[in-house]
């Protein structure tokens, strides 16, 4: 069983943070890795900059730009990662741009990863189709887990399709948007959480993209077995002026509400 | 050969790289587009509309000072005098009937120089649809009459505030906008690049001006394939419709110019093919300018239609495979070029075609070789860049 095999068959509302490598500095990237796993977050994903982020809004963007500013780029970060096992226990997942993966080279980039110790990889602009036609057998030989997005439009017979090819998760976008926080979850939004739920997926879903608090994520913890939290938690690096204490009071209010 | 395989492929250029949040807009697109285009109903409208309404076809005019300076046969494709003033609105008008067809209610595009953008709008306002443009701020400075025809259009602009504020970054906030709006909204793209089906619809539309020149030259010359056929590369549309119905002829040599900036040697250039290298933009694999770490350069070209650091996959596909060439153009060349057809012809050309123009002084032509250039617009919108450069306000 994987790391994140074993984290999903053994705990529910699960608690897991976006952040942007290199950000706010350069050498943040390890040091809110370790803040996170001390505040009790389930598991992460680090984001890797790009310059062109189409997915993603403004706080996301705003922080990427300032990230490869610093110098962030993907051998920087998987040189920071070098040494985080075994320290860090919870699994690691990075996400991010297709091109600058390609440009590192794909198997060149799953062979670090799996040196590293990541666990999964989100590239939201590398469709199912194209992964299982040229990358599957690289992400199967490295133990790398790819990890889908749906969205409320992915009609059910692609759901299942993507749910047929993962082996972990599944990223479920809470809304029609790019990334960041909107107050409070529509109707509309519930449906698509009771959707999901009613199919009975293979694999257990989790909800990103407008969750940014107590409220919400205990909310879509009903539907689903964890919420991702990124904007609201980057927007907090950009403003900290005390890292780690600040990241311990944000998580402790998520989990506890105060 | 020169038509993409079912998943949107040009050889190895091409596809459709785009997040899950897109796929269901890209699909039903991709599944109903050729039905649509082929239609007898959609055909007879797109006609109609493209005579009646963009005054096409758009003359071939023989210009005969410069044919007499370049010692041979020289023709503009004249699309500086369809509606709107560029080629753009052949496009839209075909890609507005088609969002009508599918029931959409918002259009949203993105705009570099303001030609697609005004084109859009002008569609927009003839069918009584809601129109959204992203426009980079810096363009928006420097092509400031656009932005006022697409309000007064009754468009919404919407400036890009990232990156270089250029034509990538409005093309990133048009995205954007279209995961946030995915099921009311169509997204009208310019030009030949992004996500398949979108290069393959493109050049479709824009295909009428090579269908023209072929008609017009044989009235005028007896022949219908020119020696040389020549046109500016931004994503690349009006250089894929001047070429579309000669792709198969490989008698006519087909020369794109991209826009050098600076120089290729400079770093300030938005020349995709002489700089670029394989990798993905804007959902499409094709080449384009990267640095050492896949992170998209930003480009520069004094021609805002040009300043793009890609290039639609097709042209990615005719360098490749040698049934093009791309010559790169710097700004010092196309405003050279643009005084000299100004001077010679009485035309003031875009800042845009004129880096086609300047490709006629790096090419070696025979008395008897038939030119034909496309002049993709005009040149009314550059006048404050003309104005700086040419010393016009000095008395």
């Amino acid at each position: 069983m994987t790391r994140l095999q074993k984290l999903f068959s053994s705990k529910k509302d699960l608690l897991s943070i976006y952040y942007t490598a290199g950000y706010p500095q350069l050498n943040a990237t390890r040091v809110v890795l370790d803040a996170l796993q001390e505040s009790g977050v389930d598991f992460v994903e680090i984001g890797m900059p790009f310059s062109d982020p189409l997915a993603d809004g403004p706080v996301i963007q705003q922080s990427g730009t300032q990230a490869l500013q610093n110098g962030m780029g993907l051998e920087v970060l998987l040189q920071q990662l070098a040494d985080m096992r075994p320290g860090i226990t919870m699994p690691v997942v990075l996400m991010g741009y297709l091109n600058p993966v390609l440009k590192f080279g794909m198997e060149r980039f799953l062979e670090r990863c799996a040196q590293v110790g990541v666990d999964g990889l989100i590239l939201p602009d590398l469709p199912l189709e194209n992964y299982l036609e040229e990358y599957r057998p690289l992400f199967e030989r490295y133990g790398i887990s790819n990890i889908f997005l749906i969205t409320p439009q992915t009609p059910e017979e692609r759901v299942r399709k993507l749910d047929a090819h993962s082996n972990s998760f599944l990223y479920m976008v809470s809304s029609a948007a790019v990334t960041g926080a909107k107050k409070g979850l529509s109707d509309f939004q519930l449906d698509y959480f009771r959707r999901i739920k009613a199919m009975q997926l293979q694999h257990p879903a989790v909800v990103g993209f407008g969750i940014s608090d107590n409220e919400s994520y205990k909310t879509v913890c009903q539907y689903a077995q964890g919420a991702i939290i990124g904007s609201a938690f980057v927007k907090l690096l950009g403003q900290a002026k005390d890292l780690k204490g600040e990241i311990h009071r944000f998580i402790s209010e998520v989990k506890n509400g105060k | 050969m020169f038509h993409p395989n079912e998943k949107g492929f040009y050889g190895a250029y091409g596809g459709a790289y785009i997040p899950e949040m897109l796929i269901p807009n890209i699909e039903e697109l991709r599944g109903k587009y050729l039905r649509i285009l082929e239609s007898d109903s959609f055909q007879k409208t797109y006609h109609h509309l493209l005579s009646d309404y963009a005054g096409r076809p758009s003359p071939l005019f023989k210009a005969e000072r410069m044919s007499q300076h370049y010692q041979t046969n020289i023709w503009l494709k004249r699309e500086d005098l369809n509606h709107t003033g560029s080629h753009k609105l052949n496009n839209t008008i075909g890609q507005i009937l088609l969002a009508k067809e599918m029931g959409r209610r918002r259009i949203i595009a993105e705009t570099g120089a303001g030609q697609h953008g005004v084109a859009t709008a002008t569609v927009c306002a003839l069918m009584g649809l809601e129109c959204v443009v992203y426009m980079g701020q810096t363009d928006m400075e420097r092509q400031a009459p656009n932005v006022a025809r697409m309000r007064m259009l009754g468009a919404e602009v919407r400036p890009a505030l990232s990156g270089n504020r250029t034509l990538k970054d409005a093309t990133n906030e048009a995205l954007r906008d279209w995961i946030a709006h995915p099921t009311d909204t169509f997204y009208l793209i310019g030009s030949v690049v992004g996500p398949h089906p979108y290069p393959d619809m493109v050049a479709r539309l824009q295909a009428v001006i090579s269908s023209e020149i072929k008609q017009q030259l044989k009235e005028k010359t007896g022949t219908e394939l020119p020696d040389y056929v020549l046109a500016c590369v931004g994503g690349g549309s009006n250089a894929a419709g001047s070429f579309y119905h000669f792709l198969e002829h490989p008698s006519v040599q087909l020369i794109g110019t991209e826009a050098a900036g600076m120089g290729v040697e400079s770093g300030e250039t938005a020349a995709s093919m002489a700089c670029g290298e394989k990798g993905i933009i804007h959902g499409s694999m094709t080449y384009l300018m990267q640095d050492g770490d896949g992170q998209i350069t930003e480009p520069y070209s004094i021609s805002a239609g040009l300043d793009y650091p890609g290039i639609g996959p097709l042209h990615a596909f005719l360098k490749d495979s040698h049934r093009a060439t791309y010559l790169p153009v710097t700004d010092a060349e196309a405003l050279d070029a643009a005084l000299e057809l100004t001077r010679l012809e009485g035309i003031i050309p875009a800042l845009e075609s004129a880096h086609a123009l300047a490709a006629l002084g790096k090419l070696r032509f025979k008395p008897t070789d038939q030119v034909v250039v496309t002049v993709s617009g005009r040149g009314d919108k550059d006048m404050k860049t003309y104005m700086e450069h040419f010393k016009l306000t000095e008395k």
